[in-house]
């Protein structure tokens, strides 16, 4: 089974009976296993091999990487720069799209040419406000919301069609996810906004950062009871702050980010809060694996990427599985 | 005002559905007068209506009665399917912080509607071309049609 899982270099793996990615993250997912994504930090930069170091840094350790699509509204290489270079390589890739900097036209260009690229996930996001990042005076498109996206890529897949009817030659083979906050408001809508985004083809979901597990607890609950879990997986977001300030500064500047008094106090009073944040995100992906539902953690470590193999390690989430990279002796598994 | 009306949401709702139904009786007048013609004067009644009642953006794909009374073209980004994940603690917007969420009055107003559950409809997106026109006239245009083929069909459906 998992030697089945195995994609040599930038070759795509067969389709699977009912499948509707020739991915591996989908494989693993459907296998049951708990699977294990982590964010790449896109660089500022023309330079394929400033995007290659920064995925070795994950080698072994994660299922899949996701290319974020200019997260907190600041410029940096675009998702499908990044994910066209790594599926070269063979990793596995969930493409971020966000619907803040194109129109429908834009994206369902970029969604053929990604998943001719070899990319097999796509994460669709509304996006942060424009207000967010370092060019607030640029225009917010926002012409598709990311439910009318999860639609629209749907449609693309089965239906083989663009938005207008003209049909689609080959259709783009992709596993589509969403992004849930479990933890922003209004907290009792939360549910009911995920079971619209399965309704509107989401397949697997990426939350917010979870610092708070009694609220995700709560949401999880009646996830569970509006019987969801079994119509999508669920990988919770994690990461390690690396101080009190800064989390501090997160949870006011970024859009979204809740991070509880009790983590912050906590972070503060560490005699080496780095270490401290590591800590605490070790003990949350070790919660959120014991809630029923949850299929996997995605790992989101901005600036302390190098952070990842051990946290993951530690966490012993992989169960003795080696994730596939490239140069990895296929006899190791 | 807007406020306002997402509280009565529910009166709202029962008000939308008489005015749809009158206007959609009086189509045989619009149909007269000529529905390219009469589009200028009922869109300057509705803009003015709907602008005091709801901060009406025109969008002309109107759906109020799915988003709990509360304009989803009010949102920054313009959301038609629900809030996004930025929405601050204690239901505050995350691109303009002094406004309240569009989608957590949207909610709010939903729960106090008899038809609030269609909150869960996926919306299509905008279509750009219909953005300043009256979605009054549209939605009633839409509605005659409807009953037109349902009326259509029906006798053939005796026939068989």
């Amino acid at each position: 089974m998992l030697t089945e899982q195995i994609g040599s270099e930038g070759q795509p793996l067969p389709m699977l009976e009912g499948h509707d990615s020739p991915g591996r993250l989908e494989r693993l997912l459907r296998a049951g296993k708990f699977a294990v994504t982590a964010e790449i930090a896109p660089p500022d930069s023309a330079a394929p091999e400033e995007v290659y170091e920064r995925a070795r840094i994950f080698d072994g350790h994660v299922d899949a990487i996701n290319a974020t699509d200019g997260s907190g509204a600041n410029c940096h290489m675009s998702s499908v720069g990044v994910c066209s270079l790594l599926t070269r390589q063979g990793y596995a890739m969930v493409m971020q799209v966000s619907c803040r900097d194109r129109n429908r036209i834009a994206i369902q260009g970029d969604v053929l040419g990604a998943a001719a690229m070899g990319v097999a996930n796509i994460l669709c996001l509304t996006g942060d406000g424009v207000q967010a990042g370092d060019q607030p005076s640029a225009k917010p498109v926002f012409d598709l919301d990311c439910m009318s996206l999860l639609e629209m890529v749907t449609s693309m897949r089965d239906q083989s069609q663009f938005l207008s009817g003209r049909r689609l030659s080959s259709p783009p083979r992709v596993f589509l996810g969403a992004a849930a906050n479990p933890f922003g408001p209004p907290l009792d809508y939360r549910p009911l906004r995920l079971q619209k985004k399965i309704a509107a083809g989401a397949q697997f979901i990426q939350t917010q950062y979870c610092f708070d597990i009694d609220r995700f607890r709560t949401y999880m609950n009646r996830v569970r009871e509006m019987g969801l879990t079994e119509r999508c997986y669920i990988l919770v977001g994690v990461g390690p702050m690396p101080s009190a300030k800064t989390a501090a500064w997160i949870r006011d500047n970024v859009p979204g980010v809740h991070i509880p008094d009790q983590i912050i106090r906590r972070l503060l009073c560490a005699k080496n809060q780095r270490e401290e944040g590591v800590k605490i995100c070790i003990e949350m992906i070790q919660a959120v694996r014991e809630i029923q539902g949850v299929s996997g953690v995605h790992i989101m470590a901005y600036r302390q990427e190098e952070r990842v193999p051990e946290i993951v390690t530690e966490a012993g989430i992989l169960e003795g599985r080696s994730p596939w990279y490239p140069g990895i002796k296929t006899d190791h598994i | 005002m807007r406020q306002w009306s997402v509280r009565n949401a529910r009166m709202l709702e029962w008000l939308y559905r008489r005015v749809e139904g009158v206007l959609t009786l009086l189509h045989p007048l619009w149909l007269w007068a000529g529905y390219n013609r009469i589009e200028k004067p009922v869109r300057s009644v509705e803009r003015l209506i709907k602008s005091a009642m709801f901060d009406c953006h025109m969008c002309g794909s109107c759906v109020l009665s799915e988003t709990g009374m509360s304009c989803p073209m009010n949102c920054p980004k313009e959301l038609r399917n629900g809030p996004c994940g930025g929405v601050r603690e204690h239901g505050y917007c995350e691109v303009k912080p002094e406004m309240r969420c569009v989608w957590v009055d949207a909610w709010e107003g939903s729960q106090k509607m008899r038809g609030g559950a269609s909150i869960q409809h996926v919306q299509p997106p905008l279509a750009n071309e219909n953005r300043g026109r009256s979605s009054w006239l549209s939605e009633v245009r839409k509605k005659r049609d409807e009953n037109f083929l349902l009326g259509v069909k029906n006798p053939s459906q005796d026939a068989n």
